[in-house]
């Protein structure tokens, strides 16, 4: 917010008031073109979400103030879905894909050409994938009678059905096998870019190679992480077709996190106006996350 | 910002407006076409409804030179099709002219102002007088007005396989008079015949109605009188025992193992699974489903199996303890209706005419397996030879239970499916289930329940 405030400020001082229009001309497609698709259906959806508008089964739509918000705050099924879908954000957001993504980029970085182009064509082979065929990949993978059962067996470990007991760490487990290659991605352009030098000094004064690591190479890519994780964050946050496709959210709500929650009140219980009010909720919690993150980037220069 | 900046924004805002509606407006419907929105079955293999339907649009082609029909099939789960179709009549861009729509689901879509009366066509269609009076009233509103034909009706029942009742020592007539019986029948087939499934009965959220229908209303019906809704007070019944003991019932079958596998009862497609795996495949002994399985291994269904006829038996389904009158069944069925925001309603109904020709009326409960509802079909030869149980079938009709046609009752079932689940899965005992379905009730109906026993 304070950024945009500053921005918006700047060109105030110079006193050429005559050109502002024009100078901003060129903009006017895109901040129309944003206003038209971004702006307009988020300003329907908070209409939406203060009335009570039905899939089907009623015949008028009313304004109702404030219930669908306090309908949520009281709904059990309401708060099981936020402790899950931080709960999804925290396990394969954060740990899974962020890390995961910086260790593989780390590794890469060392390891030899054809080893490189390997591993990174089969994890961004993971990422190219469409959502929904992921989502199938990965139910084929962990149901009843799927691959990883079948290499348990031949392991001769115990197999579980690994959709039923464990649902959120099947479909955590899901979208870091799905996102990793986005952070590895940003993280390898970052690494590339801290000068050799620097680290060979810190070698030449006898600094170990997890002491580079934590003095040198985190500190230098500092703003990267930051940009990752809001970005990971967000898009995990509305993980909606890969947990659809594994489990429906099931059983019983074991894995049904906020937007899969928004689905269900929305179509399958028709009550649109309280599914977009949960959508708006989504919408803050995402808006909660990316405010943190951007202060924090901020604040490191 | 300067004044002449919002100007131009809200010029060039009213630019793409307009553009963008005129693209839309595009789009619109063609006057000499029908656009038939239905669900295809999500088995690949299954498909005698297209067929059908490909063969009306041939006749009314034929019958209408210049009119096109257009089909359009939408591939999904029962719940799926319905929020698909609930999307696309929503806006008349997308409206479909004629849908079919599942008989537990118009009154909501009634209500929502989706579809059109059809009373003045009806006046001067003298085939309506060969439907018999519960057909007639299976799409008739809360305003006296009809918005649906029915084509058919169905009833429910136990399918068992005689084999595996051989193996396990029980008679090819089975008739069990108890739910016990029905327990103790599947506890002797899962210590004789242990690598089966002893019973299947369907449950959880993610197979809609199929779970609440054949699952728990067939329990539930078997428990007392108007253990759903009661008309008199016309106030939904919170869960009461009868609605803990079918609960209970459920959760014997998945705790004792009775039934398949938790994970695959709660799989969307169980009901594609039972009918062209399970049973043709023998794996499964007893079966609470449908009268019209056996639309699918006909010659013209998705999995053929000639000999299922001498395998299988069928079994009404009982009452709680065998009290009057002993037999329970559930029944519902589809109909066809024109939407709306049609705007070639005249043209929609010229097909469901089409349709509804003897010799099609006929065909379709032929290839469906459905029970017919139009008296000279009931009476046709080939409809009578069709399907061996379909005596069975129609015989159950005067123990029959149809749902209460009120346009809340799909949020209702989502609610049983829901406590289905939670029993199913064991995340909750069936008296706390039955009381978290009862406070769902008083949101769902505004505050008109009523608590029984």
């Amino acid at each position: 917010m304070a950024t945009a405030t500053k921005v918006a400020a700047a060109p105030a001082a110079p006193a050429r008031p005559r050109r502002r229009p024009l100078r901003w001309l060129p903009l006017a497609p895109a901040t129309v073109l944003l206003l038209l698709f971004l702006g307009g259906p988020i300003g329907y959806c908070v209409y939406i979400a203060f009335t009570n508008m039905q899939l089907t089964g009623a015949a008028t739509t009313d304004f109702v103030g404030l219930d669908n918000f306090q309908r949520a705050f009281e709904d059990d099924n309401f708060r099981n879905a936020v402790i899950l879908t931080l709960v999804f954000t925290l396990l394969s957001s954060l740990i899974g894909q962020n890390t995961l993504g910086l260790a593989l980029a780390t590794a890469m970085q060392r390891a030899s050409k054809p080893v490189r182009t390997i591993t990174g064509s089969i994890v961004i082979a993971a990422w190219v994938v469409p959502e929904i065929v992921a989502g199938f990949l990965l139910y084929a993978f962990f149901r009843r009678e799927g691959t990883l059962n079948a290499i348990l067996d031949w392991l001769h470990l115990p197999s579980q059905n690994w959709l039923y007991t464990l649902p959120i760490l099947a479909v955590s487990f899901a979208n870091v096998w799905r996102g990793t290659a986005f952070s590895m991605l940003v993280y390898s352009a970052a690494l590339s870019e801290i000068p050799k030098e620097i680290n060979e000094a810190a070698e030449v004064d006898g600094a170990s190679g997890p002491r580079r690591f934590w003095h040198i190479t985190l500190p230098m890519i500092r703003r990267s992480i930051g940009t990752n994780l809001m970005l990971n964050t967000l898009q995990t946050l509305s993980v909606f077709g890969l947990i659809w496709a594994m489990t429906r959210g099931g059983p019983g709500n074991r894995s049904q996190t906020l937007p899969v929650f928004m689905y269900d009140q929305a179509f399958n219980k028709s009550l649109i106006g309280y599914g977009t009010a949960v959508a708006l909720l989504l919408l803050l919690v995402g808006a909660v996350f990316s405010l943190v993150y951007l202060r924090l980037m901020r604040d490191e220069v | 910002m300067r004044p002449t900046a919002p100007l131009i924004l809200t010029a060039a805002a009213l630019v793409a407006a307009a553009g963008l509606t005129a693209c839309g407006g595009g789009s619109g419907s063609d006057p000499d076409t029908v656009k038939i929105a239905y669900n295809r079955s999500t088995d690949n293999k299954i498909r005698f409804k297209d067929n059908f339907l490909a063969g009306v649009k041939k006749e009314f082609e034929k019958a209408n030179p210049g009119k096109k029909v257009k089909l359009i099939p939408i591939q999904a789960q029962d719940n799926d099709y319905a929020t698909k179709v609930q999307q696309m009549m929503r806006s008349p861009k997308t409206a479909p002219d004629l849908v079919y729509e599942d008989t537990f689901r118009i009154n909501s879509d009634i209500t929502a102002g989706y579809l059109r009366p059809l009373d003045e066509y009806l006046a001067k269609w003298q085939t309506w007088d060969q439907f018999v009076d519960t057909a007639k009233a299976a799409a008739k509103a809360e305003d006296g007005k009809t918005y649906g034909i029915p084509d058919g009706t169905d009833t429910r029942g136990l399918w068992f396989n005689k084999k595996i009742f051989a193996k396990a020592g029980l008679p090819a007539d089975w008739q069990p008079g108890s739910w016990d019986d029905i327990l103790a029948a599947a506890r002797t087939i899962k210590k004789k015949v242990p690598d089966v499934i002893p019973l299947n009965v369907y449950t959880g959220k993610a197979p809609g109605e199929t779970a609440v229908m054949q699952g728990f209303e067939m329990l539930l019906y078997g428990t007392g009188e108007n253990p759903l809704y009661d008309p008199k007070a016309k106030k939904w019944v919170t869960g009461g025992k009868g609605f803990e003991d079918a609960l209970g019932f459920i959760k014997t079958v998945y705790d004792e193992k009775l039934g398949p596998d938790v994970s695959d009862a709660l799989d969307p497609n169980v009901g594609t699974t039972v009918s062209s795996e399970w049973l043709p495949e023998e794996k499964l002994a007893i079966d609470l489903d449908g009268s019209w399985l056996g639309q699918n291994w006909l010659k013209t269904g998705g999995k053929p199996w000639p000999e299922w006829s001498k395998t299988l038996g069928q079994a009404a389904m009982p009452t709680q303890n065998g009290q009057a009158p002993g037999k329970v069944s559930m029944s519902g069925g589809w109909t066809w209706a024109i939407t709306a925001k049609s705007k070639n309603p005249d043209l929609a109904w010229k097909f469901i005419e089409q349709m509804q020709t003897k010799k099609n009326a006929v065909e379709w409960c032929v290839v469906d397996a459905q029970i017919a509802v139009r008296k000279d079909v009931a009476k046709d030869p080939r409809y009578l030879s069709s399907m061996p149980g379909i005596t069975f079938f129609t015989d159950l009709v005067k123990y029959t239970h149809y749902r209460p046609a009120l346009p809340v009752y799909p949020q209702v079932s989502t609610a049983i499916g829901e406590a289905m689940e939670s029993v199913t899965t064991g995340d909750a005992s069936p008296d706390k289930a039955a009381e978290s379905y009862g406070d769902q009730l008083k949101t769902i109906a505004d505050g008109a329940t009523v608590a029984k026993d």
